[in-house]
């Protein structure tokens, strides 16, 4: 995020705050980028050809038994998730590698600000992380006077922009060639060019020279294995092994809910992440990491450090509904496959994650009063539910975050942050006045023919509502009116048996 | 209370109770029945798809094939494991049509500008491969270290035909990776790529351009 950010000791209400005012704009957010031709041709294109190489990449597989196992698990490791943390650390530590645990973002921050004073160490690689975003630890670390770069190509180009990533899997993807040529030229002198190859050389020839001088190496984890104590990265650069090759310290940060119980877990979730997310049949590096470097060994950093931060997971797991968004694998199929994600793209929904999953995970991060947005930015149309691998029903969920933001009610007690912000005195008394009126028979026929005869009055728009639509219009005639006239001008044996029963499902008798 | 405690307290202290442990049922993923042959020629093409190179050879003349591809691509010199038999019969075969020959013999720390900027070719061994993604399987290790692998521009791997496992699943099975991982182990799937500029492949971004695989015994 480029908003200023405070990183106190004390939980960022402020920080919040700034966050919110960002995520509240999605509305003038996506009417500027729906109106921006190359953003849109920019997303259309790079989603077109994910989408089709998902699909070849699953041909011939059991693809629902497939999904069915990687919920499963998921599943399986969500039910025993604090034991498998357990686990984890201990093999973890057995191995030598240290491990932090940090309730929030800040917190996680101050953790890799302390291993990094204690090593004296001045600048940080990094290797794609989601979860470094999700703490905004470049902006934090900054601050502190510590270089932070992404090496990631794609996290790069966005890191020299000064933007924020439009995409989980692929950063960058809301820029063309063209504008990276210009980005690259204007911030590291690279020739201007149209040559990706020449593009991608110059960028290796200056993060190589960064490689060599980094202190520390900060990366993500995509699977954290318990029995082995093993964290497990998924990547096609380099850059990951890199990162957590060439530096003497390697931090890597994970959010609680990436542990798995075994190395067979991790060989079906693989199976599922690379087709679903670049429809690759597995990336070039598949990395697992025990150890730091061992007596004998001639490479690799001599310190490493696991920091698993909670931020919000643990209030998702009180939840049997919610629980599944904690199996989210952070494939990105859902936003490739997503309606409006693929015509707004990642920026205007200003959270860290966007799309779908964005939509149901962000809410517990910062709350719905910040992200109100979000699971309304949706038509519900099924398509993430139906390509997740783990089947996370995102649909369900993003109805269920929907009803928590009306919900006013005690009875259903909520754990989720901003439970009933939207909810309107009017709006409330509105539906109060309807269900009294559905109740009572004489109510309703005397509203609806009153209404029916008024109509010309009804306003012609409604809010956000006609804003793309044209407003409903009543009949002229109620249904009761137009039942009695029908029953007077027909005669009684040619009527339909069936008509009662209607009038009676109907419920308008 | 720490950090870890309260969240493990959360986590312990469901509000919804217990959750369901599900059955897993693998066989989705573990059941092939392919043949040495089809295991091999499976391998061959998922690393051809990605840019990976193949050379089928026998025992007696991988040598030349070695030779052959370190001259076509004008490599001034070739990492080799110092222990590890490919490295030893490499150095006694002493070789004219091979490059200057380097060992992995002192800590990173001593000679990383060299290895980054002036090695252009390093030879491996392997645990193994993977015929259904086309993956070999790396453990690195003092003999043949991490950055071997993944800094000089071109690595060559040799591979033993007769061990390509068909899936992952198998892999960790047969070689009992449960009971014990190493520092470091790796699944290795073409050369280093990336398609973080408007989606267009390109090769060599951090680690090596090319990866060319020796199949030993496959012919
Ligand atoms: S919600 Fe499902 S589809 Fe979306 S990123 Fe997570 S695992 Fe992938």
């Amino acid at each position: 995020m480029n908003q200023p950010t405070s990183h106190s000791d004390t939980p960022s209400a402020e920080n919040l705050a700034a966050h919110g005012a960002v995520v509240q704009q999605f509305h003038p957010r996506a009417r500027v980028a729906l109106e921006n031709p190359q953003i849109r041709r920019n997303f259309r294109n790079a989603m077109d050809g994910l989408m089709s190489k998902r699909r070849s990449a699953f041909e011939g597989w059991e693809l629902e038994t497939l999904r069915e196992l990687g919920a499963n698990i998921r599943q399986r490791a969500l039910a025993n998730l604090p034991d498998l943390l357990e686990q984890l650390e201990k093999n973890l530590t057995d191995n030598g590698v240290r491990v932090h645990w940090a309730n929030d973002g800040d917190e996680a921050c101050r953790i890799v600000r302390k291993i990094c004073v204690a090593r004296n160490a001045k600048t940080v690689i990094k290797g794609k992380s989601m979860v470094s975003e999700e703490m905004e630890l470049n902006h934090y670390l900054e601050e502190q006077g510590i270089e932070a770069l992404e090496s990631d190509l794609g996290e790069y180009i966005v890191q020299l922009a000064e933007e924020t990533p439009s995409h989980i899997i692929m950063p960058a993807i809301h820029k063309n060639t063209e504008e990276i040529s210009e980005l690259l030229h204007e911030k590291t002198g690279t020739e201007r060019s149209h040559d990706v190859n020449y593009l991608t050389a110059s960028a290796r020839q200056q993060l190589r020279e960064k490689f060599m001088n980094a202190d520390v190496g900060v990366s993500g984890v995509n699977f954290a294995v318990a029995e082995t104590g093993t964290l497990c990265l998924v990547e096609n650069e380099g850059n990951g092994r890199m990162t957590t090759t060439v530096p003497a310290c390697h931090i890597a940060v994970t959010g609680i809910e990436k542990v798995v119980g075994t190395m067979e877990d991790v060989t079906g979730l693989l199976a599922l992440l690379t087709r679903s997310a670049t429809g690759q049949h597995i990336t070039t590096y598949f990395n697992m990491i025990s150890r730091p470097r061992q007596f004998n060994e001639l490479d690799g950093p001599e310190e490493v450090h696991l920091v698993l931060v909670d931020n919000g997971r643990s209030t998702i797991y009180q939840d049997d509904e919610l629980l599944a968004t904690l199996r989210c694998i952070r494939c990105g199929a859902c936003m490739n496959h997503c309606p409006v994600y693929t015509r707004v793209g990642g920026h205007v929904y200003g959270t860290t994650y966007p799309g779908p999953i964005g939509s149901i995970l962000m809410p517990h991060m910062l709350g719905l009063e910040a992200t109100q947005h979000m699971p309304t930015a949706s038509s519900l149309c099924g398509a993430c539910g139906e390509v997740c691998p783990v089947k996370i029903p995102i649909p369900d969920l993003l109805v269920r975050l929907r009803r928590e933001s009306v919900d006013g009610d005690s009875e259903r007690p909520s754990n989720v942050r901003g439970h009933g912000v939207k909810r309107g005195h009017l709006e409330a008394a509105a539906w109060l006045g309807w269900r009294w009126m559905h109740s009572q028979p004489w109510l309703y026929r005397l509203g609806t023919s009153v209404s029916a005869r008024f109509r010309k009055l009804l306003p012609r728009t409604m809010g956000g509502w006609t804003r793309y639509r044209s407003a409903p219009k009543l009949a002229p005639k109620t249904l009761h009116q137009m039942m009695a006239q029908r029953s007077s001008s027909v005669r009684p044996s040619a009527r339909m048996p069936q008509s009662s029963n209607v009038a009676q499902r109907g419920n308008l008798s | 209370m720490s950090a870890r405690e309260q969240i493990l307290q959360r986590l312990r202290q469901r509000h919804g109770g217990e959750i369901a442990v599900p059955e897993t049922d693998f066989s989705v993923i573990a059941d092939r029945e392919w043949s040495a042959a089809e295991k091999l020629d499976r391998f061959q093409k998922m690393i051809e798809s990605v840019h990976g190179e193949v050379h089928r050879v026998s025992e007696e003349d991988w040598l030349d094939t070695l030779a052959d591809i370190l001259q076509s691509r004008s490599a001034r010199n070739l990492l080799v494991p110092l222990k590890h038999a490919i490295g030893r019969t490499i150095r006694d075969a002493d070789r004219p049509d091979m490059p200057e020959l380097l060992g992995y013999d002192t800590a990173i720390e001593h000679w990383l500008p060299k290895l980054f900027n002036d090695v252009d070719a390093a030879i491996t061994s392997t645990r193994g491969a993977i015929a259904e993604t086309g993956s070999l399987i790396l453990w690195p290790n003092a003999d043949e270290p991490r950055l071997m692998s993944l800094v000089p521009p071109i690595h060559i791997a040799v591979l033993e035909a007769d061990q390509i496992f068909a899936t992952f699943h198998e892999a960790i099975a047969l070689q009992r990776w449960a009971s014990g991982m190493p520092t470091n182990a790796l699944l290795i799937s073409g050369p280093s790529k990336t398609a973080d500029i408007e989606q267009t492949l390109a090769y060599g971004v951090h680690g090596p351009k090319e990866l060319i695989v020796i199949v030993i015994g496959a012919e």
